[in-house]
């Protein structure tokens, strides 16, 4: 498969702002789909509403594009009714851990098998640069024009401490390690986050001095560093710090397969799942 | 010898992404413009096509 | 469940069995009195015929999930109540707008906000129906006995499948909750989404133009046909759209679809109306005073008879109207201050005297409270 197969292109020009980090997102996503092969009827994009919510109208998969924050939730009863299927979800920080939080943390402690690609650009981007849950202390947002009091938290130890068996982040200057963690993400059987740090230059930069897009993914990129090096960091020095690279890849049987056992269970009138 | 071709399509919005990462400086952006390719730098990596993100742009790299 | 012989059971086992009996294979929920039974039985039950249960976060969540799971071709239902429902309401909108079926039980209880949790109530009504923002149709049905839990659950998922539309069983803590012998027939009918039958790109899961009954076929994710479900505006192909008259001609199609369909939908019993110079109108748990009621009165010589609505909405203004055509004086008794009774009010002719019973202490009207109003009608 071509991975331009799976776009939409006679919509093109995508409607993100020139220096985005959606169109590279998605570009790692369509190319993972199209390394792996997968068809088209049997993959479904579920995506809620924000900048990165749009994304379902660009993807010639099945598509579901549901409210803000609800989309783990949606991908939860899709999965689970057709355990077939390549169950793909889509949300920015807002969508996905502000607004959409609660799901977050219990679609990862489930353990549905539902691929999860959340891009962090650090503010409510469609609505006009809002913070959000994960936007770093200080700074100027639309609704925090004297510095932002709260601190973000940290979307991957979030979903680590809610029981997800694969963390991986990167940011989306880095294309490569994009498409190998997402396709990570998509074999793995399980929940599986790959958070990408991108740039909103719109909202995100202009307010806070990093006007083209550039100038923000190298202020990630300085901030970021290996799992390896972070290894040999004490927590005052991984303060600021960016962790980038695989966090946790473990196994844990995931809902679908543990409720097949529920039914075998029913099914035979033993009250015992082995 | 490796040839490449490099080629920009009306979708760039000359965000400068693919300048700025360009390992070897082979891309220049004008404001308002498209990347403008300096073979001469270019080792046919490709990332510029991968990091740019309005698909915009195609590198073709030959062997001659 | 091909049992043909009645069995005693609450209201809350007899909706699960309905919707089993239906073909729901599917229930995402959250535990709320007076309607946990459905999610504990749903549970139990589900697995059993190889379908799938899960308790989600919250009720956001629940119909989240129910919807999901629809859109992936298996029927599926939550149960919930007042507060439950409030929750619900935005997802309410994505089954409305994104045409999916889908069946949701609110087993009323006394509100507003957890009110008296315990306590049953009818005061849901208009959320039913406006709970959800923007205009839009819906369809609601309220049983008043075990054996109509059962018989509209199957009649709920008919209609939620036949019009692609979420469709609200409105019962309430009483009927919930109470037990009643009832036969778990085998259903007459089960209905399945209209499938398309088109080449494959040529799909739209929206394109109900060239249907007369102005429902477009629904395929499964899964199935050999891509289908883009929307919340947002869309298209006949699920696109994003903002077009002026594209929006226009879907949202007033999420109104016509049921005005057009209101004589398969709407369903009322009449009960000793054809000499009747008065007339109860109610439904739910109420119906069941106003049955003893009727009794009673016509003991007294009162020509009274009693219209049941069985489908809430899209409301039953003919049947309504014909009724208050006829009669001297309606009595309306619900435990809520006057909802149906409003609706009654704008077809009912000025020679009709309207009187509303309404308890909202969470106590059920009594047979007496309704022969008193009638017998002081009456005189």
């Amino acid at each position: 498969m071509n991975y331009m197969d799976y776009l939409k292109t006679q919509d093109f020009p995508l409607f993100w702002c020139g220096g985005c980090g959606n169109g590279a997102v998605l570009g790692a996503i369509v190319r993972s789909f199209a390394a792996l092969c997968y068809s088209k009827e049997e993959t479904v994009v579920v995506t809620g509403i924000g900048c990165w919510g749009k994304a379902d109208d660009y993807v010639t998969t099945n598509s579901f594009h549901g409210t803000h924050g609800r989309a783990l939730a949606f991908a939860t009863g899709i999965k689970l009714a057709n355990p077939k299927l390549q169950v793909v979800v889509l949300m920015g920080d807002g969508d996905g851990v502000t607004i959409g939080g609660n799901h977050f943390i219990h679609a990862a402690r489930r353990n549905v098998d539902v691929t999860a690609i959340l891009v962090n650009n650090y503010n409510y981007g469609m609505t006009g640069g809002q913070y959000s849950g994960s936007t770093p202390l200080n700074s100027i947002t639309s609704t925090s024009r004297y510095g932002h009091i709260e601190e973000g938290f940290d979307i991957c130890q979030l979903a680590i401490a809610a029981g997800a068996p694969f963390v991986a982040r990167t940011s989306s200057d880095d294309p490569l390690a994009m498409q190998r963690f997402i396709t990570a993400g998509l074999n793995k059987k399980g929940f599986s986050l790959i958070e990408v740090i991108a740039p909103c230059p719109t909202h995100f930069g202009k307010n806070n001095g990093m006007r083209n897009a550039a100038d923000l993914m190298k202020w990630v990129k300085e901030r970021s560093i290996s799992v390896a090096r972070a290894h040999t960091m004490n927590e005052e020095e991984l303060a600021l710090k960016l962790i980038m690279g695989i966090l946790t890849d473990t196994e844990r049987e995931d809902y679908g397969s543990k409720y097949s056992r529920v039914i075998a269970a029913a099914q035979e009138g033993r009250r015992d799942i082995k | 010898m490796k040839k490449v071709e490099f080629s920009v399509n009306d979708w760039c919005k000359s965000c400068g992404v693919c300048a700025a990462f360009c390992a070897v400086e082979a891309l220049i952006v004008e404001y308002g413009e498209k990347p403008m390719f300096l073979p001469e730098k270019c080792t046919g990596c490709k990332l510029c096509a991968l990091r740019c993100p309005d698909f915009a742009i195609t590198v073709e790299v030959n062997e001659v | 469940m091909t049992l043909k012989k009645n069995i005693f059971a609450m209201g809350n086992e007899a909706i699960t069995e309905g919707a089993l009996a239906a073909g729901a294979r599917f229930y995402a929920g959250y535990p709320i009195t007076p309607s946990s039974e459905i999610a504990e039985r749903s549970s139990i039950r589900l697995p059993q015929l190889g379908g799938m249960f899960v308790q989600m976060e919250d009720e956001i969540g629940s119909i989240a999930a129910v919807i999901g799971a629809s859109a992936a071709g298996v029927k599926s239902y939550t149960a919930t109540s007042g507060p439950g429902f409030s929750l619900m309401q935005e997802n309410l909108g994505v089954a409305v707008m994104g045409e999916i079926p889908c069946v949701i039980v609110n087993v009323q209880r006394s509100g507003p906000s957890t009110g008296l949790a315990t306590k049953p109530a009818q005061g849901d009504v208009m959320q039913a129906k406006w709970g959800t923002h923007g205009d839009h149709g819906i369809i609601a049905l309220s049983p008043s006995s075990v054996q109509e839990c059962y018989d509209l659950t199957i009649r709920a998922f008919n209609l939620a499948e036949l019009y692609r539309t979420p469709v609200i069983l409105l019962a309430d803590e009483i009927i919930g909750h109470m037990r009643e012998g009832y036969c778990p027939h085998l259903p007459k009918e089960i209905i399945e989404r209209k499938k398309p039958l088109c080449a494959n790109r040529d799909y739209k899961p929206y394109d109900f133009c060239g249907e007369e009954n102005e429902i477009a076929p629904l395929a499964a994710f899964g199935s050999e046909y891509i289908t883009r479900i929307n919340g947002s505006g869309h298209d006949e192909s699920g696109n994003a759209c903002g077009r002026l008259d594209n929006a226009d001609k879907f949202i007033r199609h999420y109104h016509e679809k049921f005005q057009k369909n209101r004589d398969d939908i709407i369903e009322t019993k009449s009960f000793d109306l054809q000499d009747a110079e008065y007339a109860i109108i109610t439904f739910g748990c109420s119906v069941r005073s106003g049955k003893a009621a009727l009794k009673l009165a016509r003991q007294k010589g009162i020509k009274v008879g009693l219209l049941q609505l069985v489908t809430i909405w899209p409301f039953p203004y003919e049947q309504v109207a014909k009724i208050c055509e006829q009669v001297q004086g309606v009595v309306v008794p619900e435990m809520n201050l006057g909802q149906i009774q409003g609706e009654i009010r704008k077809v009912c002719p000025t020679h009709c005297s309207l009187w509303g019973i309404n308890r909202v202490d969470s106590q059920m009207i009594t047979p007496y409270e309704i022969l008193a109003k009638l017998e002081e009608a009456a005189i």
